[in-house]
């Protein structure tokens, strides 16, 4: 069918000082009944080959939504994108026409998703949905496309995969079934993958089992891995560096082993203080306080104040930039000084 | 991890023995579909049934020596005869062998039935496809327009469109009663692609890069079309039990042609003195319902992995 390398995207290799994904300045908001929602607020991130960056963040902190938009897959309307680039080795994907636009995803930049059941097509068998991949993208006859989706299915560890191609999804197990999303995603070898929660829908010992698949599916293929969860446990074996979002925007950035020593952020603080730990077995559980912004109304200030332990009266009137705070770190918090220094005692 | 990835243990799940490794064979929906339906008791009953049938209606001479439209093969001396050797089901009120007229009037009942169905359903189907997927502008539309023809009630609407071409034969009652119950099949369908189009596997076929057709086609159809072929072999009955609401009432077919509508209506008014000509089309009426009924949900069971 189409040929994939596209005019419009340079090829795979060197990437001089141009991160392999970019997302600068996003902004992303839906426009409702109620008025506009903005979901994303200035969010920036990058990413570099074998890169693994995690975005961290509760429900309706605006992470998936950023996936989404550097995906393309929102529904525009009623989402609109007013500000904000996503470059993909330079290009920026939210100004490049569809055909081209379509060319990247799945092939170039490719997502999986949360639950794997209702994400696989219940009414085709699983090879073929693997092997759609192929001939969608490459034109490959339905025998090769089999073939290769036996292959991908070893590839990601299903056993007896020569048989079970012409399985249904549901006729696998949660686990199996996300190693199946997995392999779709993989299959044209993209250079990006998204994550949007892979393990939430499974149980631990499986969530371990996908995590550990795709660290080895990274190190293999050397592409740059966006993992977007809200489990901080997940994170810190498997991710380089850490983007905790709150309200639609990045409150720290920083490389996973200085954010677990010590957050420069009280969110990101109060997140690790609520991991249940076994020393402290019989004690309450930390919970930070109160609920989630709500995104029609945002606090004034900053986002967090309201639940901050560490609020000052600034922090109702001024909202915090996202202060430099390191080589490798920022955090928008006015005091992310006290933060770090409560945090060292 | 090495235990649950024992290549007996997903096998063990479905408490089947592992398959021996199947020769490669081109999987798709339509192809596990036909593997399975082959072997389904309900299926093969009804395209049995269906099979007799059709080739009743394509060669009829092949169940009766008898030329119902040999007016010489009527005798009105032997007018409302019981079952017999001569007459299996019996003679009508004109002295007509029931059963010849039964074989005979299976063409026109079923061509109506059968081409109302697919024009319906292609139609409706179609439409419905499309404005479900587009949404907006598109659906407004063809939504307002099924609403006009919702309006208009269905027999005073079939009598004005007969009522137009003047002549009433299979092809224009089909026109009629297609006309006035695609929106029927539109809505369903409209609804059923809606429903399919937020699921998951659609937004990830999107982020995997597949086109609009292919997510239409491949994606939202098959997940969507059950309800449709549902209604659209109830609806089969429905349009034959219509043609005969039609004939009898002077719009449909008319005498000389032979449909088990026109005989159940003939055959109406001395029901209670001879019931045979009115209950034997009837039966074959039913009969036929009742296996393209059964056929739709067959098919229905067989495109459903999960009732496989």
């Amino acid at each position: 069918m189409k040929k994939t390398s596209t005019s419009v995207l340079p090829a795979g290799g060197a990437l001089g000082d141009e991160p392999l994904l970019a997302v600068d300045d996003l902004h992303v908001e839906f426009v409702t009944r109620q008025g506009v929602v903005k979901a994303v607020n200035g969010v920036s991130y990058s990413l570099n080959p074998g890169e693994t960056l995690a975005v961290l963040g509760e429900s309706g902190s605006g992470k998936s939504v950023t996936a989404q938009a550097i995906m393309g897959i929102l529904d525009m309307p009623p989402a609109r994108i007013p500000r904000g680039e996503v470059r993909f080795r330079g290009t920026d994907l939210l100004r490049l026409p569809e055909d081209a636009r379509s060319q990247v995803r799945g092939q170039r930049v490719a997502m999986i998703f949360q639950d794997a059941l209702s994400a696989l097509n219940p009414v085709f068998t699983v090879g073929s949905q693997i092997g759609e991949m192929f001939r969608v993208h490459r034109g490959a006859s339905r025998r090769d496309a089999e073939k290769k989706a036996v292959e991908l299915m070893d590839r990601v560890r299903i056993p007896g995969a020569r048989q079970r191609v012409h399985d249904y999804p549901h006729q696998f197990s949660g686990g199996m079934r996300q190693r199946i999303m997995i392999a779709m995603s993989i299959a044209l070898d993209p250079e990006v993958l998204i994550a949007d929660e892979p393990t939430t829908a499974l149980d631990v010992t499986v969530q371990a089992q996908i995590m550990e698949l795709l660290a080895e599916l990274q190190r293999e293929s050397n592409m740059g891995l966006i993992l977007i969860t809200h489990d901080l446990g997940v994170v810190a074996d498997v991710a380089d560096k850490i983007a905790v979002m709150y309200g639609g925007r990045i409150v720290e950035n920083a490389l996973v082993h200085d954010i677990y020593r010590a957050p420069a952020h009280p969110y990101t603080k109060g997140l690790l203080d609520s991991i249940p730990r076994v020393d402290q077995k019989g004690q309450e559980l930390y919970a930070i306080k109160g609920m989630p912004p709500n995104l029609l109304a945002m606090p004034s200030g900053c986002a967090f104040h309201p639940r901050c332990p560490y609020r000052q009266d600034n922090c109702v009137t001024e909202a915090p930039p996202l202060y430099e705070i390191g080589p490798t770190r920022s955090s928008a918090c006015h005091y992310w000084r006290e933060v770090l220094d409560g945090s060292h005692g | 991890m090495s235990d649950t990835l024992a290549p007996a243990a997903g096998r063990a799940r479905h408490g089947k023995p592992a398959r021996p490794p199947k020769p490669p064979r081109a999987a798709s929906l339509w192809n596990d579909a036909w593997h399975d339906l082959r072997r389904r008791p309900l299926f093969i009953g009804s395209a049995v049934l269906i099979g007799i049938f059709l080739i009743m209606s394509v060669f009829p001479w092949l169940f009766t020596s008898v030329d119902p439209f040999d007016a010489a093969s009527c005798r009105l001396a032997d007018a409302r005869q019981g079952m017999s050797g001569a007459h299996w089901f019996g003679t009508d009120n004109l002295g007509c062998d029931v059963y010849a007229r039964t074989v005979y009037g299976a063409r026109n009942s079923i061509v109506v039935g059968v081409t109302t169905t697919v024009v319906t359903a292609l139609v409706g189907g179609l439409l419905g496809l499309v404005a479900g997927f587009k949404g907006g502008a598109v659906d407004t539309l063809f939504s307002r327009i099924t609403e006009i023809f919702f309006a208009i009630p269905s027999i005073l609407g079939a009598l004005l469109i007969l009522a137009v071409f003047r002549t009433g034969n299979v092809w224009t009652v089909m026109l009629a009663l297609a006309v006035l119950t695609w929106p029927m099949t539109f809505r369903i369908m409209r609804a059923a692609v809606i429903t399919a189009k937020s699921q998951d596997y659609v937004v990830a076929a999107r982020a995997l890069g597949a086109s609009a057709p292919r997510i239409m086609f491949r994606h939202i159809l098959p997940n969507a079309v059950a309800p449709v072929i549902v209604v659209a072999t109830i609806n089969l009955g429905g349009f034959i039990a219509a043609e005969a609401g039609l004939s009898f009432l002077g719009v449909g077919l008319r005498s000389p042609d032979i449909s088990w509508g026109l005989m159940i209506s003939d055959a109406r008014e001395r029901f209670l003195e001879a019931p045979g000509p009115l209950l034997f089309p009837a039966l074959f009426l039913s009969l036929t319902v009742l296996a393209f009924i059964m056929l739709g949900d067959a098919v229905r069971d067989a495109l459903d992995p999960k009732l496989r």
